[in-house]
C-alpha cells in the first residue's frame, strides 16, 4: 500500500504544472537548503571549540544544553510559519478498500522525513563526534544524540497540534506567540529556569540512559494524538459539509472615488477579508510591523545603519509582499469568467496597484512610532516606503505574470494548507536584499543622506514612469493569458 | 453573427476540433451535441478566447476573437462553476458582473426581480456566499449572471445538468424567449438530448472534433439524434 501512496506522491509532485514551471525557485530553494546544510555542520563541528575558547571553565557539554531550551523554542516558531502538514489529496481514497489508519500513518510518517527534521542532525551529529573524540564518554553522548534527535521530532508532531487547533481560528499564530513568548519569559525573568530545566533534564538523560524512555514516550503520546486528530477528520462528510456562514457586508461605497477601477476594488477588499489564507496573512501585518522592535531595542543594530532599510522595505511593504507575489493567482479560482468579461486589464492590474500602495501608506503611518529610536530610522523608512511604491510594487505586478499557481480559496477540507510556506519568503528576499545593498553601499561610500535620497530618487522615478511600467506590466499580462487560464485550470 | 471557419485545435498532434465552416445566424438557438471528448467545451472556451486556435478563427459580430476585445460587451457565457466568485453572495456576485457590463444596481435588481421563479427563493436574500450554495443552485446563480448586460450572444455550457426537474422546465422556457423575442443567440451544448431538441432550432452534432450532422429541429429530429447515437453503439460493439 505505501508503495502506491509513494507512487502517487512521486506523480503528483513532478507532473504538477507547478513545478515544471518554476524550476529556478526550485533550485534556489535547494541552494536555500544546502546553505543551511552547511551552516549547522560548521556550527556541530565548530560549537565545541567556540564552547571551549568562550568558557574555558565550563564544561561544554553542560553549556550547550543549557542553550536547548531555545534552540527548541525558536524551532517550534521556525516550523510553525514555514512547516506545514504534507498535503495528500483523501477524497479519492476514501471510497477504495484502504484502511483510514494506513492513510494517517503515511501522512504522518511523510511529515517525519521533512527538512527540517534532518537539518538538525547536521550539527548534533558532528557535535556528538566532537565530544567523543574530546574524551566524553560515548555511552553517555549517544543516548544524548538521541534524545535531541526525539525531541526534534516530538517538536514536528506538536507542531501539527497547534496548527490543527490554530487553523480553525482566524488569529491563528496567536495562541504559538503567547505560548512562546510565556515560557520565554518565565525563563527571563527567572519565574521558571525553563533554560535549565531543559538542559538538565538532556544531562541526567545522558548519564543516566534509561531516562530516554521519557522523551520517547511523550513522542509516542503526540504521534497518537496526531493519529487521532487525522483520524477523525478522515472522513468524507468532514470536507463535504460546508459550514455555512452568515454574511456579514461591509459599506464599501467609498471606494467609489477610484472610478473605473471601484468594482474590482471592492472585490479585492472582500476577497482578502472572507477568505481565511487571506485573512490570516493581514493579520500578520501586525507582526511585520512590530519587527524593528527586534533590532532597535538593541544598540548594536542602531548604528548598522543599512539595516534601517531592511527594516524599513519589510515593515512598510509586508502586505505588498505577501500579497503581490499571489497576483492574479488569488483570483485563479474564476480566472477565466474574468477574461470572457469585459473588463479591461489594466484597470484590473492598478486596482492591485492602489491597494498596494495604500498599504505601504498605512503600514508608514502606523510604523511613525520608531522615530522614538532616531530619526534616522524615520526618515529611512521613509525612503524604503517610497521605493516600495515606485519600484518593489511594479516589479511585484511583474512577476505576477510569471504566477502559474492556483490557489484555492474555497478549499476548506482538513488537509488542506496549501501555497503557505517557505518557498513564498524566497520571492521577498530580492525585493528587501536589494534596497539594503544599495542602502548600505551608498551609506558606506557617500553617507546616510545620499544613501536616503538614492531610494527616494529610485521610487519616484518609478512613481513618474507609472503608467508606461503599467501598459508594459499589461501587455506582460495579456501575452501571458492563454498559459495562465491553463496553468489555474489544472488542480495541483 | 457568429461564423467559424477553418478552425482546429490541436494538442500535442492530436486534433480535438476541426470545423471548416460554421455560420450561426444573429437570433438562432443553436445546440451543439456529442459524446465526451467530441470537442464543445473546446468549441466553446476558443469562441471565448479562452484557448488559442491551431489554424483558423471565430468572428463574432465580424469581430476575430482572438485578435480582439470588442466581442467580450455583447458577448456572455456560463461554461462551469469556474466562473463563480465563491467569497461573494450571489446579489454581489451580480452586482459585480453588472458593474463590469456598465449596469447599475436598480438594473440588476430589474433583471433578477425577472428570475424569482427560476430562483426558487433559493438564491436572493439568503445572507449565503456562491461557495456554500448547492451545485444545482451555484448553476442557477451562474446562467442568470450571464443574462445581466441585455447580450446578444449567450453561450452556456451543459445548463440543464445538476439542475431540479422543474427548473431545467423553466430554464427551457427563458431560453426559448430570448432567441424568439429578444433575438439573442443562443448557444447551449448538452447531453440530454430531448432538452436540446426542445430549446433549439438548430442542432449540430459533433464527433471526435469533426461536425457530423447539421440539423433543423423539426418532430423528427430526437428520433434521428437517438438513431445517429445508438448506431455509434452498435458500431462500437462491433469493433
Amino acid at each position: 500500500m505505501i508503495k502506491h501512496f509513494l507512487n502517487l506522491e512521486w506523480k503528483q509532485y513532478f507532473r504538477s504544472s507547478y513545478w515544471q514551471k518554476s524550476i529556478a525557485l526550485n533550485i534556489l530553494l535547494v541552494l536555500l537548503g544546502l546553505y543551511f546544510v552547511v551552516m549547522f555542520l560548521g556550527l556541530g563541528f565548530g560549537l565545541l571549540f567556540i564552547l571551549k575558547k568562550a568558557l574555558p571553565d565550563k564544561d561544554p557539554f553542560v553549556v550547550a544544553n543549557s542553550f536547548m531550551f531555545f534552540w527548541f523554542l525558536g524551532d517550534s516558531m521556525m516550523r510553525f510559519f514555514l512547516q506545514k502538514l504534507p498535503v495528500m489529496s483523501v477524497k479519492p481514497l476514501l471510497t477504495l478498500p484502504i484502511k483510514r489508519s494506513t492513510i494517517v500513518h503515511f501522512v504522518l510518517g511523510k511529515s517525519a522525513l521533512n527538512f527540517f527534521n534532518f537539518l538538525p542532525l547536521f550539527a548534533v551529529i558532528p557535535f556528538s563526534i566532537m565530544l567523543i573524540r574530546d574524551g566524553y564518554a560515548a555511552s553517555a553522548i549517544l543516548p544524548w544524540m538521541f534524545a535531541v534527535i526525539i525531541v526534534v521530532l516530538i517538536i514536528n508532531f506538536l507542531n501539527f497540534i497547534i496548527e490543527a487547533f490554530s487553523a480553525e481560528k482566524d488569529l491563528s499564530f496567536l495562541p504559538l506567540i503567547i505560548v512562546a513568548g510565556t515560557l520565554f519569559g518565565l525563563d527571563y525573568f527567572n519565574v521558571l529556569p525553563m533554560k535549565s530545566l531543559v538542559g538538565d533534564s538532556l544531562v541526567a538523560i545522558s548519564n543516566n540512559p534509561v531516562y530516554i524512555l521519557i522523551p520517547l514516550l511523550l513522542l509516542a503520546i503526540f504521534y497518537m494524538y496526531n493519529f487521532k486528530i487525522l483520524k477523525d477528520k478522515l472522513f468524507l462528510d468532514s470536507s463535504l459539509k460546508s459550514k455555512v456562514t452568515e454574511v456579514k457586508a461591509a459599506d464599501l461605497s467609498w471606494t467609489k472615488r477610484f472610478g473605473d477601477i471601484a468594482p474590482f476594488m471592492q472585490l479585492d477588499l472582500k476577497l482578502i477579508w472572507r477568505n481565511k489564507r487571506t485573512k490570516s496573512m493581514t493579520m500578520l501585518l501586525f507582526i511585520g510591523l512590530l519587527y524593528g522592535l527586534f533590532f532597535y531595542p538593541q544598540p548594536m543594530y542602531r548604528d548598522m545603519e543599512f539595516m534601517f532599510a531592511f527594516i524599513g522595505v519589510f515593515s512598510t511593504g509586508f502586505f505588498l509582499i505577501n500579497f503581490g507575489q499571489f497576483i492574479p493567482a488569488w483570483d485563479s479560482g474564476y480566472y477565466k469568467m474574468l477574461m470572457s468579461q469585459n473588463i479591461k486589464y489594466e484597470q484590473y492590474l492598478r486596482s492591485k496597484f492602489i491597494l498596494m500602495v495604500m498599504s505601504v501608506v498605512i503600514l508608514f503611518v502606523l510604523g511613525i512610532p520608531y522615530v522614538y529610536f532616531g530619526w534616522k530610522i524615520l526618515i529611512a523608512h521613509f525612503a524604503a516606503a517610497i521605493y516600495n511604491i515606485g519600484v518593489n510594487s511594479h516589479v511585484i505586478l511583474y512577476g505576477g505574470s510569471f504566477n502559474r499557481k492556483k490557489i484555492d480559496l474555497d478549499k476548506k477540507a482538513a488537509f488542506n494548507y496549501q501555497g503557505t510556506g517557505a518557498v513564498q519568503w524566497i520571492i521577498g528576499f530580492p525585493l528587501m536584499l536589494l534596497p539594503m545593498g544599495l542602502f548600505g553601499l551608498v551609506n558606506w561610500l557617500v553617507g546616510f543622506e545620499a544613501a536616503v535620497a538614492l531610494l527616494i530618487i529610485m521610487g519616484v522615478t518609478g512613481i513618474v514612469f507609472h503608467k508606461k511600467l503599467m501598459s508594459f506590466i499589461t501587455k506582460k499580462y495579456l501575452d501571458s493569458k492563454y498559459k495562465m487560464i491553463n496553468a489555474f485550470s489544472q488542480d495541483n | 453573427m457568429i461564423y467559424t471557419k477553418d478552425l482546429s485545435k490541436t494538442y500535442n498532434g492530436t486534433t480535438v476540433l476541426n470545423i471548416e465552416e460554421l455560420s450561426i445566424p444573429k437570433g438562432q438557438s443553436f445546440g451543439l451535441v456529442g459524446n465526451n471528448g467530441a470537442g464543445k467545451t473546446t468549441y466553446f472556451s476558443l469562441l471565448l478566447d479562452l484557448i488559442k486556435p491551431s489554424t483558423g478563427r471565430i468572428t463574432n459580430n465580424d469581430v476575430a476573437v482572438d485578435a480582439s476585445e470588442d466581442w467580450k460587451p455583447f458577448t456572455s457565457a456560463f461554461i462551469d462553476e469556474s466562473f463563480l466568485i465563491g467569497y461573494l453572495t450571489p446579489e454581489e456576485y451580480f452586482y459585480f458582473i453588472g458593474d463590469l457590463r456598465g449596469q447599475n444596481k436598480a438594473d440588476v435588481d430589474a433583471l433578477t426581480s425577472k428570475f424569482e421563479d427560476f430562483f426558487n427563493g433559493e438564491i436572493i436574500g439568503k445572507k449565503k456566499y456562491l461557495r456554500d450554495l448547492s451545485k444545482g443552485n451555484q448553476k442557477k446563480a451562474g446562467i442568470v449572471a450571464a443574462l445581466i448586460g441585455n447580450p446578444e450572444v449567450i453561450i452556456l455550457d451543459e445548463p440543464f445538468a445538476n439542475l431540479d426537474p422543474t427548473t431545467q422546465i423553466r430554464l427551457k422556457q427563458i431560453l426559448k424567449d430570448l432567441a424568439e423575442k429578444q433575438g439573442v443567440t443562443v448557444m447551449v451544448s448538452s447531453h440530454d438530448l430531448m432538452h436540446v431538441t426542445d430549446v433549439c432550432e438548430r442542432i449540430v452534432v459533433l464527433e471526435k472534433g469533426n461536425i457530423v450532422k447539421d440539423l433543423e429541429t423539426n418532430p423528427t429530429t430526437l428520433k434521428e439524434l437517438e438513431a445517429h447515437f445508438a448506431s455509434n453503439l452498435e458500431t462500437s460493439e462491433e469493433e
